[in-house]
């Protein structure tokens, strides 16, 4: 087991999990609610409950009274093991625990809850605010921002936090030899990037070229100490790392030196601990729920939804579409090793449109989804509202319509089946990644959708590596189901997706030249919102690329599913939000209701 | 001469289970007349409905008739799990009486070979498998190609105690008066002591028949095994995962307990001798 | 002896290391090697890209890599895991105990359960009497293993136990035919009608010709056992060499992968020797025919 102690320099953490557990006496206790008033009452309680075991005792036999006061004294020290510790599970072990080289949700859930960041994108409310930074001002055409730092801020371990650590940390971010995912974002062209303090609490950032949304990125930006010995351990956030044991649990501790108060000017966090155990069984994860053992199960899937709705209905959060993407495309490579003629069809516009219209996405979102997803319009789920083109509505469905588009490309049916203009019989196969009940249900409904065209479709599940390459190396396949996850809201991260140079443009990746008009109009689009500072110019252009990707379909947008969680009702100031973390997006402020929990 | 086993099977027990097992091929034969409605039929309107006179077992996540899907099912897992078992047992005692057979130097080789042979991960030669073949593959022959594949990698086990039977047998008196009669090493290996393995390959055949049907299952996440819409026994077992399903919807146990019924008639049908007293 | 006890540890390490290199050699040929899930993030940058298959294809020549196993082998370095970014050696320092541990429970607890009952039908005088172990043992067998142990995580059983069930029908079959074939055997009718005791006939008559069978019977559990415990520690979420062996096959980890299947071929190895050990040393008869 490996047993972090960075506190080593810093004061002696006010509390602990041994202290909680002898009992609500600290200041903390009082400080998250038990007023006076209830230390009264408890203690009239507690006389109470003393006075009538005394009378009882009276009229027992020897024996049971020595029962019955071993009974009441298990009962008074369980009822009396309050804790308030958050207890949810990973999925995995987290990969890494440097700020700047998070790339997997483990230790991006990591991140969130122990870096302290210079601005915070509010999950709830969209809208950006600072954190260690109090004013920030973008200029230069997005190449430079200013940041002005809050003043008095500690490390977790005493160290203080000054412009060095800013100017450390982005110098870090941008070195080239790290290859860091986080600064990648950054790095919209060429050249070096400079940093510096521009005054005590004052600090600078320029980079080579100008990048979209740029001070939001930096949400992602865990600042580390130039001063502390301990790098990585010290942090800025509300928690920090105390132990971890490999394969069983990650514990952290509230971060004593942490700078954020509430409005009463208690210092936060209000829980004492957050235990996060790494698990990657969905259906034990949800058994340890329903016996008190969990306090939220982040991204249920339906079907559990619907499980736990009918047992414990205040339990689940249905925070409505999120804005992850289940996308169908076809591979447009040049080189891919296809029949010339199922090339044709799958660069067809209307055969991919006829696809998209024979597709039944309201039962996709009905059966498959147990009602717990949207029928998408298109790269954007409704619940981005404002970059989302509201003037486009998903595709509805329709056979008629999409026989008449098969029918304008040459298509015809004979028989059962349906062929193309030089009679080959239409048959193809759709991969998706295996594990994932929701996907392999999905392609059995498409299969059955398309059966009515006339079009056999073979579906294969393959392992993740295999899907892998052969959508990005090998490039031998013909159709993909995939599910993105999107954390952003902008748009200006899935340039390597729209871009037909991008390494990510899933149907035709890394083109030197684009190869179709409408693609090129996309690539020009693209640039322009990335290049524009103003929100509405920006906009103006990202829907003009969602409509041109609604009229050609290079991405089939199936369904936005619901963002599904499950949160303990002993929590207290939950406020479920559509981005992720979407429950203990604001953990320095939640808290554990009921503190005399006996499954505890 | 061959070592013969004096039997005197009770027949009643047997004839049940052949009987049983007879019914039940027959049945999955003609799933086409029996099954009420096809097996890739989504009734979407019934969604995980319960038992009724039109779905006599329900019908899963995607309104299928989950009946029908038992019935095809069996088909396609009773005719090859046992195909597949039969070419492991066969590969297992080929290989691993020649190696009692032969001993010494050749013993050692074999042995060693085997246990190495049950180290490797053989997860990568499906891998490699499901990546040679063409994407369109026909169902049919694709879990053809699975079971045969689970035939060729599923002997190793049993080879090893098939060897250590053999090692028993080799110099007992019986295959030293056949040598003593001039009988070709071939002919005494196949005719004299092969057969009296049986005990031991029966046993192997009777294993491999659940566990080839399971592990068809395992092998849909690799992309092999039965792909959709065609059902198997192995996905339908796969389905018992989600355990409060199970509890919510106790029909789904058809499947498992017909292939206990199945695997446990067959060892009943299987059985060779009678009880024999202490 | 010490001699043939030296050929034989020499003969496992050889064969686990030549193992390893197979082992190595299917990883590499199959599909999915070298590629890396981090390519699909958008954020990355070309060089970034560049940098993730640069790491991977430094690894694609097999024998390079495999000499540079077994060097770093030799000063005890196992390699390093690139999908879970920590050295092998404490992965599996962690991870064995647990798994060892499983293992032992699952062997000894599936030839005990299996053993038993195949005694009871061999000796049982009421007909019929197999047909309930017969049921028993098929629908252990009919079960997914990952089914038994989220039965048995239901029940609050810990999952090792599901590896007992998984093994039991393997031993239960075959010993059952064995022991009941060699009761049908004549010297068997013959120490019977001569009036020997029950207990002689079983231990001295029945168990000694079953002996190199049973032996190997036993020595093979552990590989069955090995290969239930990846499904069960996967479903349990149960941090042992299992879960690691199958976290590192989908992540295509090839410095993991390459020492688990060392660290299987000699569990697989010692046990199959140890029980031929002890089978020489029961029927050393059987056992010299063979040296």
């Amino acid at each position: 087991m490996l047993r972090i102690d960075w506190q080593a320099k810093a004061p002696a953490p006010q509390s602990s999990i041994a202290a909680t557990k002898a009992g609500p006496t600290r200041a903390s206790a009082a400080d998250q609610g038990v007023r006076p008033t209830n230390r009264r009452r408890l203690r009239r309680f507690s006389g109470l409950v003393v006075h009538s075991c005394s009378k009882v005792g009276q009229t027992l036999s020897s024996a049971n009274r020595a029962f019955f006061a071993t009974a009441l004294l298990s009962a008074l020290t369980l009822a009396a093991q309050s804790t308030n510790e958050l207890r949810f599970c990973l999925r995995g072990d987290p990969k890494t625990f440097n700020p700047l080289l998070v790339e997997d949700e483990n230790s991006e859930t990591v991140l969130y809850l122990t870096g302290g960041v210079l601005v915070r994108l509010n999950r709830y409310t969209q809208e950006l605010e600072g954190e260690l930074a109090t004013k920030w001002k973008v200029s230069e055409n997005g190449r430079r921002i200013d940041f002005e730092l809050r003043p008095n801020v500690q490390f977790s371990d005493g160290t203080p936090f000054s412009c060095e650590d800013v100017v450390f940390t982005v110098r870090q971010l941008m070195d080239p030899a790290l290859h860091s995912p986080q600064g990648d974002t950054f790095r919209s062209a060429n050249g070096p990037t400079e940093a510096k303090c521009t005054g005590p609490s004052s600090v600078m950032v320029r980079f080579p070229g100008p990048v979209a949304a740029l001070a939001a990125h930096f949400d992602q930006v865990g600042i580390m100490s130039v001063r502390s010995a301990h790098k990585e351990a010290a942090v800025l956030g509300p928690f920090t790392v105390a132990e971890y044991k490999p394969g069983t649990y990650l514990l952290l501790h509230r971060n004593p030196n942490y700078w954020k108060r509430d409005s009463n000017g208690k210092q936060l966090p209000y829980l004492d601990s957050l235990r996060l155990d790494i698990q990657q069984n969905r259906e034990l994860e949800l058994l340890r729920f329903r016996r008190g053992e969990l306090d939220i199960v982040n991204k249920l899937d339906p079907e559990m939804y619907d499980r736990l709705n009918t047992e414990m209905p205040r339990a689940v959060v249905d925070a409505g579409p999120s804005l992850d993407w289940e996308v169908v495309f076809f591979n447009q490579v040049s080189s891919a090793p296809l029949p010339e003629y199922k090339r044709r069809w799958f660069r067809s516009d209307e055969f991919r449109r006829a696809i998209s219209d024979a597709i039944n996405r309201e039962d996709i979102c009905r059966v498959v989804y147990r009602g717990h997803a949207r029928p998408a319009a298109g790269p954007v789920s409704v619940s981005n509202r404002f970059w989302l083109n509201a003037a486009l509505t998903p595709p509805s469905y329709s056979v008629n319509s999409a026989e008449a588009r098969l029918a304008r490309d040459g298509f015809h049916r004979s028989g059962d089946a349906l062929l193309d203009r030089d009679g080959h019989k239409v048959e193809f196969s759709m991969i998706t990644n295996s594990g994932n009940k929701l996907h392999e249900r999905m392609l059995a409904f498409i299969q059955q959708d398309l059966s009515k065209l006339g079009i056999q479709l073979n579906v294969v599940t393959l392992d993740f590596p295999s899907l892998i390459e052969r959508i990005s190396r090998s490039y031998n396949y013909e159709s993909v189901l995939m599910a993105f996850a999107n954390i952003d809201l902008d748009p200006s991260d899935q340039m390597n997706i729209w871009l037909s140079s991008g390494p990510n443009h899933q149907w035709n990746p890394s083109q030197k030249t684009p190869e179709t008009i409408w693609e090129a109009e996309i690539d020009k689009l693209m640039q322009a919102q990335a290049a524009a500072q103003d929100m509405k110019q920006r906009k103006a252009a990202f829907d003009k690329v969602q409509e041109i990707i609604a009229e050609k379909a290079p991405m089939l947008f199936l369904v936005n599913p619901n963002a599904l969680s499950a949160v303990s009702t002993n929590l207290k100031n939950v406020t479920p939000a559509l981005l992720r973390p979407q429950i203990y997006w604001n953990a320095e402020r939640l808290s554990i209701g009921n503190k005399y929990v006996s499954q505890r | 001469m061959k070592l013969r086993l004096r039997l005197k099977p009770s027949r009643t027990a047997q004839n049940i289970a052949l009987v049983v097992l007879f019914l039940v091929a027959l049945a999955s034969l003609l799933a086409g007349f029996i099954a009420p409605s096809p097996y890739a039929e989504q009734f979407r309107d019934a969604i995980s409905a319960p038992p009724s006179a039109r779905f006599l077992l329900g019908t899963d996540d995607l309104g299928r008739d989950r009946f029908a899907r038992l019935l095809y099912g069996t088909r396609v897992s009773l005719l090859l799990a046992p195909a597949a078992a039969l070419l492991s047992t066969f590969l297992a005692a080929l290989i691993g009486g020649l190696a009692g057979y032969l001993g010494g130097r050749w013993e050692r080789y074999v042995t060693a070979g085997i246990d190495l042979f049950l180290s490797l991960p053989w997860l990568f030669l499906l891998l490699a498998a499901r990546a040679l073949l063409p994407l369109n593959t026909s169902p049919i022959t694709s879990v053809a190609i699975t079971f045969l594949l689970l035939g060729c990698l599923g002997w190793a086990s049993p080879a090893r105690i098939i060897r250590a039977g053999t090692r028993t047998l080799v110099n007992s008196d019986y295959l030293l008066q056949a040598r003593a009669s001039g009988i070709s090493g071939a002919r005494l290996f196949w005719r004299h002591l092969l057969p009296n393995l049986r005990p031991i390959l029966l046993a192997q055949f009777w294993i491999s028949v659940p566990v080839f049907i399971l592990s068809e299952a395992n092998l849909g996440l690799l992309g092999l095994g039965v792909s959709e819409p065609l059902p198997s026994w192995g996905a339908l077992l796969r389905e018992l995962e989600n355990y409060t399903a199970v509890l919510q919807n106790p029909w789904m146990l058809a499947p498992v307990a017909l292939l206990v019924i199945v695997v446990g008639c067959l060892q009943v049908a299987l059985r060779t001798e009678d009880q024999i007293p202490c | 002896m010490p001699a043939a006890i030296f050929r034989q540890l020499r003969r496992i390490l050889l064969t686990a290391l030549l193992g390893g290199l197979l082992g190595a050699t299917l990883v590499r040929l199959g599909p999915g090697f070298g590629v890396d899930e981090r390519e699909l993030d958008n954020r990355l940058s070309q060089e970034s890209r560049q940098a993730i298959q640069a790491e991977h294809a430094r690894d694609s020549n097999i024998a390079m890599f495999y000499v540079r196993y077994l060097s770093g082998l030799i000063h005890g370095d196992l390699g390093f895991s690139r999908s879970l970014n920590r050295p092998v050696s404490q992965l599996l320092k962690e991870r064995l105990p647990l798994t060892l541990g499983s293992l032992a429970y699952g062997v000894l607890g599936g030839v005990s359960i299996g053993l038993a009952l195949a005694l009871l039908t061999a000796c049982w005088r009421v007909p019929g009497s197999d047909i309930a172990p017969a049921f028993l043992a098929g629908a252990c067998l009919a079960l997914p293993a990952a089914v038994i142990a989220l039965l048995f995580l239901w029940m609050n059983v810990p999952g090792r136990w599901a590896i007992a069930l998984v093994v039991f029908p393997h031993v239960y079959r075959y010993s059952k035919n064995l022991l009941v074939a060699t009761y049908q055997s004549p010297h068997v009718l013959a120490a019977q009608a001569k009036g020997l005791s029950n207990s002689r006939i079983l231990f001295a008559h029945v168990f000694a010709p079953a002996a190199p069978q049973l032996a190997a019977l036993v020595g093979i559990s552990v590989s069955l056992a090995f290969g239930a415990s990846i499904p069960i520690e996967v479903i349990s979420d149960a941090p042992g060499v299992g879960q690691l062996a199958w976290k590192a096959a989908m992540d295509r980890d090839l410095p993991l992968l390459v020492n688990i299947t060392v660290l299987v071929a000699l569990m697989t190895l010692v046990a199959n020797s140890l029980a031929d050990l002890a089978l020489a040393a029961w029927r050393p008869d059987v056992s010299r025919e063979t040296a």
